[in-house]
């Protein structure tokens, strides 16, 4: 329960608005923070904890699509494939863990390890191609730093690669690889 | 304001505006970061100084544009408005990725109908872009070189504004279904010359039917690159018509 394990941070979300119900997203980041995606079960709880019915929580939860509705991988890789990144070549990505990782999007690892979604913009499309990986960016992929990026992840949990910002003009330490 | 009281983010109709019922029915100020960025130094320097820069009357000041698609070096570019398509791809940032001619370009994200070769000297300006059909928007600018396939780009697009569709509306949250199964078909060269006409029925029926900008703005891909690439179109339903592979069946067949 989220109660019991978060209460204080339950707490203190609530008391930042002046309407309970302004605390629905957050709370529902919470509970995907906790379990990887949100449970029904958690959104139940959610619902009694802000005095809303159990639907009004499920009609905000499914409408926002940062939210999983359903479990993930411990890595979760949603890559962009909107017509910007498209043209950078975000469908070699889709391909690249296809044959790295055996998977297609909307499919899990064995191992649980690693999911992939192909998402809609993700608002980095002067960094194309580029994936979310949980909730880091990592941008201007190539197959090298994708390499990289997936040994890194299973092995230290991060990778350094995140977040960027990977603009012209190139910081003097740029990234060994990167076109 | 929607998602910031827990909601579904559907639009709200208007009036009333949020100056008198924003969040919380409360009056609220809503406003564009960039809006918000260019404060301190029009406060800091003063408005003539600011509207020294740039392209008067009506777009003053610099604007931040994000160049992506088939540059050299795509990325975020801040330059005063009213230069030039051309300076902004080909000097600011390195000109075509693989040296091939730019066959078409978005000036200003994907809600903007595309442009042509023919539009490079346009300035960046809102007035200018929007005499040349388009829109400046949100300043994300997409560069296409020559050898792209302009009805897979706006098939693409379109997938975009059928997934970001709220739903709230019925002529963009059923329409924007159409839209993206019939280019489909098109792509998967199983279209007919019908499709065409679909396609432009339902854009227009799309159009100024819904309560915000979002359904103006899903037509707008397919709109223009029917408007200046409709051979490509053809061309693919022609291919289809040729390999026979949409003739009609009795029903029942099996297969």
């Amino acid at each position: 329960m989220l109660k019991e394990k978060h209460a204080t941070e339950i707490e203190e979300i609530i008391s930042r608005y002046p309407v309970r119900r302004s605390a629905l997203i957050p709370l529902l980041y919470l509970a995907q923070r906790e379990e990887g995606f949100v449970s029904e079960a958690a959104m139940k709880e959610i619902a009694g904890l802000l005095r809303l019915t159990p639907p009004q929580v499920y009609e905000t939860a499914t409408f926002y699509t940062m939210l999983n509705l359903k479990p993930v991988g411990k890595f979760h890789l949603q890559v962009c494939k909107s017509l910007m990144c498209g043209l950078a070549g975000s469908d070699t990505v889709i391909g690249w863990v296809k044959t790295k990782l055996g998977i297609g999007p909307g499919e899990m690892t064995t191992d649980k390890l690693f999911s992939l979604s192909a998402v809609e913009c993700l608002a980095a499309c002067g960094t194309a191609p580029m994936m979310q990986v949980n909730e880091d960016y990592y941008e201007r992929l190539t197959e090298e730093t994708f390499d990289r990026i997936l040994a890194d992840l299973k092995k230290d949990g991060t990778c350094s690669l995140k977040t960027g910002p990977f603009m012209w003009p190139e910081p003097a330490n740029a990234v060994k690889g990167e076109t | 304001m929607e998602s910031l009281e827990g909601k579904r983010g559907l639009p709200r109709i208007k009036p009333p505006f949020p100056a008198t019922h924003g969040l919380y029915n409360k009056p609220t100020v809503v406003n564009n970061i960039e809006t918000l960025a260019n404060l301190p130094y029009i406060v800091g320097r003063g408005p003539e100084w600011f509207a020294s820069i740039g392209s008067p009357p009506k777009s003053t000041g610099t604007r931040v544009f994000c160049v992506s698609g088939h540059v050299k070096q795509p990325g975020n570019y801040e330059v005063p408005m009213g230069v030039t398509f051309r300076e902004l791809i080909y000097e600011h940032a390195g000109g075509m990725r693989s040296d091939k001619p730019l066959k078409a370009f978005i000036p200003g994200g994907a809600s903007a109908p595309f442009l042509t070769p023919s539009h490079l000297d346009v300035k960046l300006d809102f007035e200018s872009v929007a005499a040349a059909g388009s829109m400046l928007g949100s300043g994300g600018v997409t560069v296409m070189e020559e050898g792209t396939d302009m009805v897979w780009a706006a098939l693409r697009l379109m997938e975009f504004f059928y997934h970001e569709s709220c739903g709230k509306c019925s002529p963009c949250r059923e329409g924007s279904s159409w839209l993206v199964q019939t280019m489909r078909r098109i792509v998967a060269k199983r279209g007919q010359m019908q499709d065409l006409e679909t396609l432009v029925d339902l854009c227009k029926n799309i159009e100024g039917r819904t309560v915000c900008a979002f359904g103006d703005a899903s037509v707008a891909p397919i709109m223009s690159t029917l408007k200046h690439w409709r051979p490509e179109y053809v061309t693919l339903i022609q291919e289809a018509e040729s390999a026979n592979l949409i003739k009609l069946e009795p029903a029942g067949v099996r297969h």
